[in-house]
């Protein structure tokens, strides 16, 4: 009876330039084939969170790419950009419709989004054997440049493999050889426990215990208790945004910060300011910190902080990353969309200046990139050396 | 396992048990005196929590915000038992679970309206922040304490007003014999929208001070709710005493269950629940 009701403002979709798409469709009744291809607009159509506890990645990840198109004139191969932007709210059942929409009404030739991995798995199916190409700047899920990986799929994030498996090792090379697991109880959470134990068992690891605390709740309390009866070496997480906060918090005042060594992924990514002292000597990894010293990310982050007013996280150069996949493959092109297997190659074989370090793409269509070993000191994820150095996705299951 | 982790758990699940009771109490009293189901119960806890969210930033005081926060839920109670509650007294439990159902969606609507559908945490107050050393590595935090003895006078405060005092005379009255006590001159209408404000404050109370210790989000009324109904279940429908012994039963096993058996963390508690109402169908105590 009591199903969990989410009421969400349901009308909260908020589409822009529909009056160009007005102009664009009258122009294609006149103008026949190529001709309009180089000349009407490129059409993006974003499917990102605005609203709820991700609407800052969706943000962030628009922003982002907005601002490395703009710095290319506003444009991607030569043709001005018309974004199309929908607001996901995060919800799983509705995005069919909103995809769809994207894909049928407005015609994108580009999809952009999403951030959330139920939603990423659902637009990797339906645009499958379909003309348009997704670029997903967040979501994780390994099955998206997996088990439903298509030649118009790409991804300038990470997959959940590539941000755990590298700790594994590295957990073991500091000499952690006993290790507690605490994560959220979901698909990301168990993906994320999955990659390390695959690397940390088979370099002679042992887990102690394997804790998967209920999601989205964050009392602790008895998990920790636990933890400080079984004594491991250390404890590998995975937490992040609002509930990671409070996890570190908790950790430091259940008494165990600085006894027990404390690892994870997102953990500290855009949360160690937020947790204080909580967050000191946390140890992480990540396919970027706001703290590499690279020309690309010093550039980066001034620009995006005049861009939106906030700090650049790792969300933000995904996006920003997404808008040099685009600008890289139009260029090859020249902007005709309908070249559409030159297009994906020229995206496929791009190499991306990223703020993340030099970035490009395995046969699955997912960056090959550094995974960096991080360390908050002073609230800042300094990085500490490189866990994994262009590790490319093991992209099990796909047969594309 | 060192002897000593089974006690800290112990500790834990009673502290947790003790902020079930809180909760369960005020679910029980409305249940056993005004014989109203109240759904609703557990979007009080949520807004409870909130409201010291709210004030607390704004003062910069978690104590000046749940004074604040306190009068403002016992006049809510008071204005939704005068709108809605009411016009149920002579309705079937049918009616009473629909219109409390409709009032948890305007809770839940109202609570993303005004603070949006992130989730949120509270700082525990600084002079509360400290902790208590228990083993070589772990520690007690203090506030953990602190609730559970809150939750300690707040129960003796409830048993001393239902049993020694002319309102918790007239409530017992009220419900073992409504007619008759109407018919003794008392206001029914009145000792109803008391009883109410009171279970309404009770929930928002243990919202309040539960903030700090778990985080503020859209649908964690409806997750208090649902284990305060098993608590209620378990004690008794009606009885106070139950409620304790039902939430001390809840909150150790509840606790127990999440760190022996992780995979089944879910069921124990319904297990247990199944288990009390197959040997007591009634619950533990009967209300009197």
């Amino acid at each position: 009876m009591l199903k969990k009701t989410k009421p969400g403002v349901n009308r909260r979709e908020f589409v822009k330039g529909t009056s160009s798409a007005l102009v664009l469709a009258a122009a294609s009744t006149v103008f026949p084939t190529f001709a309009i291809g180089a000349q009407a607009k490129v059409k993006l159509g974003v499917l990102l969170p605005f609203s709820g506890t991700y609407a800052k990645l969706g943000s962030h990840i628009l922003d982002a790419m907005k601002m490395r198109i703009a710095q290319n004139g506003g444009k991607l191969g030569g043709r001005s950009v018309d974004y199309v932007v929908i607001d996901s709210e995060m919800k799983v059942k509705e995005s069919t419709s909103r995809t769809n929409k994207l894909m049928q009404k407005e015609k994108a030739d580009f999809l952009i989004g999403p951030v959330h991995s139920g939603i990423g798995m659902n637009m990797a199916r339906m645009v499958k054997n379909k003309k348009v190409i997704l670029v997903v700047p967040n979501a994780g899920a390994n099955q998206i440049t997996g088990q439903f990986c298509a030649p118009n799929i790409f991804r300038t994030s990470f997959t959940s493999w590539q941000t755990a498996f590298p700790a594994g090792k590295a957990m073991l090379k500091a000499g952690h050889k006993k290790v507690v697991l605490l994560y959220w109880n979901y698909a990301f959470g168990k993906q994320t426990a999955t990659a390390f134990q695959e690397s940390f068992l088979a370099g002679g690891g042992k887990i102690v215990a394997d804790m998967p605390t209920p999601f989205p709740k964050t009392e602790f309390q008895s998990f920790f208790t636990k933890v400080a009866a079984l004594k491991p070496d250390a404890v590998f997480t995975f937490y992040s945004g609002g509930g990671a906060i409070k996890f570190m918090k908790d950790y430091a005042a259940a008494g165990l910060q600085g006894k027990i060594p404390l690892w994870g992924t997102f953990l500290t990514e855009g949360t160690a300011k937020a947790a204080g002292s909580a967050s000191e000597g946390i140890i992480s990894t990540l396919h970027y910190s706001s703290e590499l010293r690279n020309a690309t990310n010093q550039k980066f982050k001034v620009d995006f902080k005049k861009a939106s007013g906030d700090n650049a996280d790792v969300f933000a150069i995904q996006g920003y990353d997404a808008g040099s996949l685009l600008i890289q493959g139009m260029q090859a092109v020249r902007g005709d969309t309908g070249a559409h297997k030159d297009l994906i190659m020229a995206m496929e074989n791009s190499v991306i200046d990223s703020p993340r370090g030099e970035m490009s793409f395995s046969k699955s269509h997912n960056p090959i990139q550094n995974i960096y070993l991080r360390e908050v000191r002073g609230g800042k994820n300094e990085v500490i050396g490189i866990a994994e150095k262009a590790l490319a996705d093991k992209a099990v299951g796909c047969k594309a | 396992m060192e002897p000593s982790f089974y006690f800290i758990q112990l500790l834990n699940g009673i502290q947790y048990g003790f902020l079930l009771f809180l909760v369960a109490s005020g679910l029980t009293l409305v249940f056993g005196i005004m014989d109203v189901i109240n759904l609703a119960h557990g979007s009080f806890y949520m807004l409870g929590a909130y409201l010291a969210y709210w004030l607390s930033g704004v003062f910069g005081s978690l104590f000046l915000g749940i004074l604040l926060a306190i009068p403002l839920a016992v006049m809510l109670g008071w204005v939704v038992e005068k709108v809605a509650i009411t016009h149920l007294y002579k309705r079937g439990h049918l009616d009473q679970v629909l219109l409390t159902y409709g009032l948890i969606l305007i809770f839940d609507e109202l609570q993303i309206i005004l603070w949006g559908n992130d989730s949120h945490g509270v700082e525990v107050p600084s002079i509360l922040s400290g902790s208590i050393p228990l083993t070589d590595i772990q520690v007690y935090p203090v506030y953990r304490l602190v609730v559970s003895l809150v939750c300690i006078m707040i129960a003796f405060c409830m048993y001393f007003i239902i049993n020694n005092t002319k309102l918790g005379m007239t409530i017992r009255a009220g419900a073992s014999n409504r007619e008759m006590a109407q018919a003794l001159g008392i206001d029914i209408q009145r000792l109803f929208s008391i009883v109410f404000s009171l279970g309404v404050a009770l929930a928002a109370f243990s919202g309040m001070i539960a903030a700090p210790i778990d985080s503020l989000y859209p649908g964690m009324g409806e997750n208090i709710l649902i284990i305060s109904l098993v608590v209620v279940v378990i004690g008794g429908i009606g009885s106070v005493k139950g409620a304790f012994v039902g939430a001390m039963i809840i909150g150790v096993s509840s606790i127990y269950g999440k760190v022996l058996f992780p995979d089944m963390a879910s069921i124990v508690v319904y297990a247990m629940m199944a288990a009390i109402l197959l040997w007591k169908p009634k619950g533990l105590f009967q209300a009197t």
